[in-house]
């Protein structure tokens, strides 16, 4: 019989995995708490593909092979899966002396990991690559290879991808316990009943050192690091047209300005740890939105007015003990494997983590791990109707008039798409949330926030799901978007009157 | 529409095409059509009116039809002429793009269920309204999670849909939208624990502080700014502080206030994302485009009136500058639109002021805002010696100065100030 494995969490390195495992031969379901892929660490971060010459292999080099073999497989991913990347280079700023060592240092550790095309430059050249870099900046570090992705798109095509190649995806669907017996992995306890499985790879992000936890390898702690953004609006100038940093510290890589591939300004992240248990804490700031502001202030020329900030966001990363990735089969209890920590670069990471899996299961579990027929990489992507041509916008709108019906009027979103948005939602199995909708047509993304558009989403919802209006939810239970028709505080003082 | 037809709109070439079936449009659209011009109407949205169809209280027409009708009413007077007139309305018909192609030409690219059409237009008025501020753009932080709405979202849910938001509600600002929907949330049983202002005064008219809050028993916090809203999944409670006189929160003043619903009055911003592709010039204090009396931008032969133009006070305001645009939209099309425009500049305590251009060659109405309250107010343009005392002016309530023909004549430029009259 095939073996069945289950993969917990549908974060980027979860549905990484998924896909890579679904070209074997084997049963793969994918457990995710959430109503949707991508709702941890992977929506909220800076996007960037690194290079891979800010990891020292010498001391993390797991981190640094994957991050540099995870840049080139992204290239190839991003065609097949049809996932919008841009590759604008990244530029590591020196202000002063201390920051030109800082640049030979990352030269050195960039050309050790074999990162091609890095090169150290002065301030004519720096200008001619991003005119919007502040006058004091007197080197930079130019990195031609880093790229930008649209994070909840790439998990979302990792999960359309895995389950067309048969992956099952069990969302809001949420591992509790984990069955062990005579040293060997039984079985996955869940909200939603118990599940037997050969194999469990614990990709949980936060969590992770809970679930390993479950399965009696208490080792590690994950701690909560969180990143706070500022997103500009469309309009907000000036942009920038590389990926622009200061030369890092210690505890992070510092604040960046990119823009990301959506074409709006982005600012961040801070890095603030904070306790074991708030691994839900996801609330912005004024320090820590102050904080990036001053330190963009040092490296960029000139900033948009704060208040064209379409949104302000915050991430957490999955830390684990001195930054090292966890992952590891294990031979007791046999079939659990690890996949923790994956702490920045992990987006990055996640396609050379998912092959190394792939390989760890053949080598340490000794599976038999054949290929199967059929096997389909390739993904398209949801039409976005504001970036076709006339000839195509008519084609789509000749076979389907929803297609001709604008509901997001910021961003240009078709009622076609938010029911074909709703159709793969359904296919995966996810919620038909507000929020699963935003991340597949990005409606509700732009300059209003959604104030104009909300509504009609949500009776599109409500009418395509079969539920009140009032249920539809931003992101799931707790988040409906009213309490019930227009007289049912009327009706309850009634009662209890 | 039908396929047809849309060939047709194609070959033709329109006297105005009216972007925004909202008062402004609807009512320039039919001043328009009464003078002979050939117009088609493009709304968006499933049906025209505009904003009004979803305010369900009096308080519109005061001014345009000397009678206090409700929103639907209001715009349900425009409709109804608009059908008489026979003007063309396309509903879901959503403008994409604006090209000027020459001073006589535009060509406005349309989405609509029957397809894809670009409407050749000798002149655009452009009424596509405003959008409200987000809790974003006003700086608060937080939890993001549900149960934070703009007034007009939760209006429309409250009207339109029959959906009650939530049970306890704070309201953040105090501008007549922001009262008015304090005593909508109480109306229907819903416990409004503040209406929350960060100016020492009310935004909106006295009439409405005495009518939507005073009369419900709802507080109003004054000087005071919701800093952050906190919450797992949907609002628990927002944090507010005192503010000082240059609007930053006053250390250790902070309070809280249990609520799960937060509506947003925080202000509109003129929407004029199509026109800004088309480069045309803002005013920065309007945040809508440079006019001069037809409501002209700087591209001739499009025109902006409405809530896109300028934030208005009031709904009849829009629709007088629907009107003054198919007005300035006839004489540029019969070649007699003035060339020689003069300034009106802001002046001592004057926040905005429109038209920017005038032609001193017929009576105009100017609107504008004062940047601080004045009690005994002179409002006046010193070149003319034109005075006009008011008991009180607020930044919230705009004034209005109506200019006599023969008060213009021969001058360069004008400045409007306001001063104290004593
Ligand atoms: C501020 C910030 C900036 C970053 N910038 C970058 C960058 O520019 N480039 C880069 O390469 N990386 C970056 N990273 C790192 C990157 O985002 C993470 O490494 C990556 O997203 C981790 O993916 P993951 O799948 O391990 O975790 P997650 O995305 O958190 O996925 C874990 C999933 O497991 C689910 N889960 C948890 N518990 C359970 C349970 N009991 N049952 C079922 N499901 C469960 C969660 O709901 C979640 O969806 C950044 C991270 C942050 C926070
Ligand atoms: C809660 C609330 C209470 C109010 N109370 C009062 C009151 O008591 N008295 C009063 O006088 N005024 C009141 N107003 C203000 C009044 O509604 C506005 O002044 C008026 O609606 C402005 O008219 P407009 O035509 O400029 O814009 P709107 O009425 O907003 O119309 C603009 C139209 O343009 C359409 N549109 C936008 N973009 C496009 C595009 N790209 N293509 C095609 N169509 C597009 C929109 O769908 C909309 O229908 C209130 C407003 C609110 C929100």
């Amino acid at each position: 019989m095939k073996k069945s494995v289950a993969i917990i969490g549908g974060g980027i390195a979860g549905c990484a995995i998924a896909r890579v495992l679904s070209k074997y031969d084997l049963d793969i379901h994918l457990i995710e708490k959430e109503a949707d892929v991508g709702w941890g660490a992977t929506k909220a971060n800076t996007s960037i593909i690194h290079p891979g010459h800010e990891e020292d292999a010498a001391i993390h080099p797991l981190r640094a092979k994957f991050c540099v073999e995870g840049n080139r497989i992204w290239r190839k991913w991003a065609e097949e899966m049809d996932i919008p990347v841009s590759w604008p280079g990244e530029l590591m700023i020196a202000l002063d002396d201390g920051g030109m060592e800082t640049l030979e240092h990352y030269l050195k550790l960039g050309e050790k990991n074999g990162v091609e095309g890095l090169e150290i430059m002065g301030r004519e050249e720096i200008k001619k690559l991003e005119p919007n870099v502040n006058e004091n900046a007197i080197a930079a570090l130019w990195a031609p290879a880093a790229g930008l992705i649209e994070p909840w798109e790439a998990c979302i095509a990792l999960a359309e991808n895995a389950a067309d190649n048969g992956a099952k995806m069990h969302l809001n669907t949420e591992v509790k316990g984990i069955a062990v017996g005579d040293g060997k992995l039984r079985g996955l306890e869940t909200n939603r009943g118990f599940m037997k499985v050969d194999v469990a790879i614990n990709a949980a992000g936060l969590f992770a050192d809970e679930i390993s936890g479950m399965a009696g390898i208490d080792d590690f702690k994950i701690c909560p690091r969180k990143g706070q953004y500022y997103l500009f609006s469309d309009d907000a100038m000036p942009k920038v047209k590389r990926i622009v940093h200061m030369t890092p510290t210690e505890k992070t890589k510092g604040v960046y300005a990119v823009t990301t591939v959506e074409g709006n300004l982005m600012l961040g992240p801070t890095a603030e740890d904070l306790d074991f248990d708030e691994k839900e804490e996801r609330s912005t700031t004024e320090e820590g939105l102050d904080y990036i502001w001053e330190n963009a202030r040092k490296f960029l020329a000139s900033l948009p007015p704060r208040n064209k900030v379409s949104k302000m966001f915050a991430g957490l990363r999955p830390e684990p003990p001195d930054g090292k990735y966890i992952i590891r089969a294990y031979e007791s209890p046999w079939g659990f494997v690890n996949v923790a920590g994956i702490r920045s670069p992990g987006l990055t990471a996640a396609p050379s983590i998912a092959e190394y899996v792939a390989k760890l299961m053949e080598e340490k579990l000794d599976l038999r791990m054949a290929e199967k027929e059929g096997w389909n990489p390739f993904r398209k992507g949801m039409k976005r109707f504001s970036r076709l041509s006339d000839s195509e916008k008519q084609h789509l709108i000749n076979r389907n008039p929803q297609y001709g019906n604008v509901v997001c009027m910021c961003k240009e979103v078709t009622e076609g798409e938010v029911v074909e948005a709703i159709e793969r939602i359904r296919k995966l199995g996810a919620g038909i949330t507000m929020d699963s909708i935003k991340f597949r047509t990005l409606a509700m993304f732009g300059e209003c926030q959604g104030s104009f558009c909300r509504s009609r989403i949500a009776s599109i919802i409500s009418r395509e799901a079969g539920i009140p209006l009032w249920q539809v939810s931003l992101k799931g239970d707790g988040t409906e978007y009213g309490i019930g028709d227009i007289k049912v505080l009327q009706r309850r003082e009634k009662d209890e009157g | 529409m039908k396929a047809e037809s849309s060939s047709k709109m194609k070959s033709r070439t329109y006297d105005m095409a009216v972007i925004g079936g909202g008062a402004a449009g609807l009512a320039g659209a039919v001043k328009a059509a009464e003078l002979g011009m050939d117009v088609v109407v493009l709304e968006s949205g499933e049906r025209i009116g505009g904003i009004p169809m979803q305010c369900i209280h009096p308080g519109f027409g005061n001014f345009y039809y000397g009678e206090n009708l409700t929103g639907p009413e209001f715009s349900e007077r425009l409709i109804e002429k608009v059908k008489l007139t026979g003007i063309k309305c396309y509903t879901h018909a959503h403008v994409e793009g604006i090209r000027h192609v020459s001073d006589t030409e535009n060509m406005v690219s349309v989405v609509m269920p029957a397809g894809i059409t670009q409407i050749r237009a000798k002149t655009i008025l452009y009424a596509a309204g405003a959008r409200e501020r987000h809790a974003y753009e006003i700086g608060i932080t937080g939890d993001r999670v549900s149960g934070v709405y703009t007034a007009g979202e939760a209006q429309t849910l409250m009207d339109i849909y029959g959906i009650m938001p939530g049970k306890s509600v704070v309201i953040i600002g105090s501008g007549d939208i922001g009262l008015i929907m304090a005593r909508r949330f109480a109306l229907e049983g819903a416990d409004v624990k503040a209406v929350v202002e960060m100016l020492p005064y009310p935004g909106g008219l006295q009439r409405n502080v005495v009518q939507c809050l005073e009369d419900f028993g709802i507080p109003l916090l004054t000087s005071h700014m919701v800093t952050r809203i906190v919450g797992k999944k949907r609002v628990e409670r927002v944090i507010l502080a005192e503010v000082d006189e240059s609007f930053r929160a006053i250390k250790n003043s902070e309070k809280e206030i249990d609520c799960d619903t937060v509506a947003l009055a925080a202000g509109l911003v003129p929407n004029i994302g199509k026109l800004r592709e088309a480069d045309i010039d803002i005013d920065s204090s309007t945040k809508g485009p440079v006019v001069n009396e037809y409501m002209e931008t700087s591209l001739p032969g499009i025109f902006v009136a409405g809530n896109a133009l300028a934030i208005n006070d009031y709904v009849d305001y829009a629709a007088e500058q629907g009107e003054q645009a198919a007005i300035g939209a006839h004489l540029f099309i019969e070649g007699n639109m003035p060339s020689d425009w003069k300034p009106i500049r802001k002046g001592e305590n004057i926040r905005l002021v429109f038209p920017h251009h005038i032609s001193g060659g017929r009576d105009v109405k100017i609107y504008a805002r004062v940047k601080k309250p004045v009690r005994d107010a002179v409002v006046e343009f010193p070149e003319i010696d034109k005075r006009v005392r008011k008991r009180a002016v607020m930044p919230g309530e705009m004034i209005i100065v109506n200019l006599k023909k023969q008060e213009t004549a021969g001058i360069d430029e004008l400045t409007l100030r306001c001063a104290d009259g004593n």
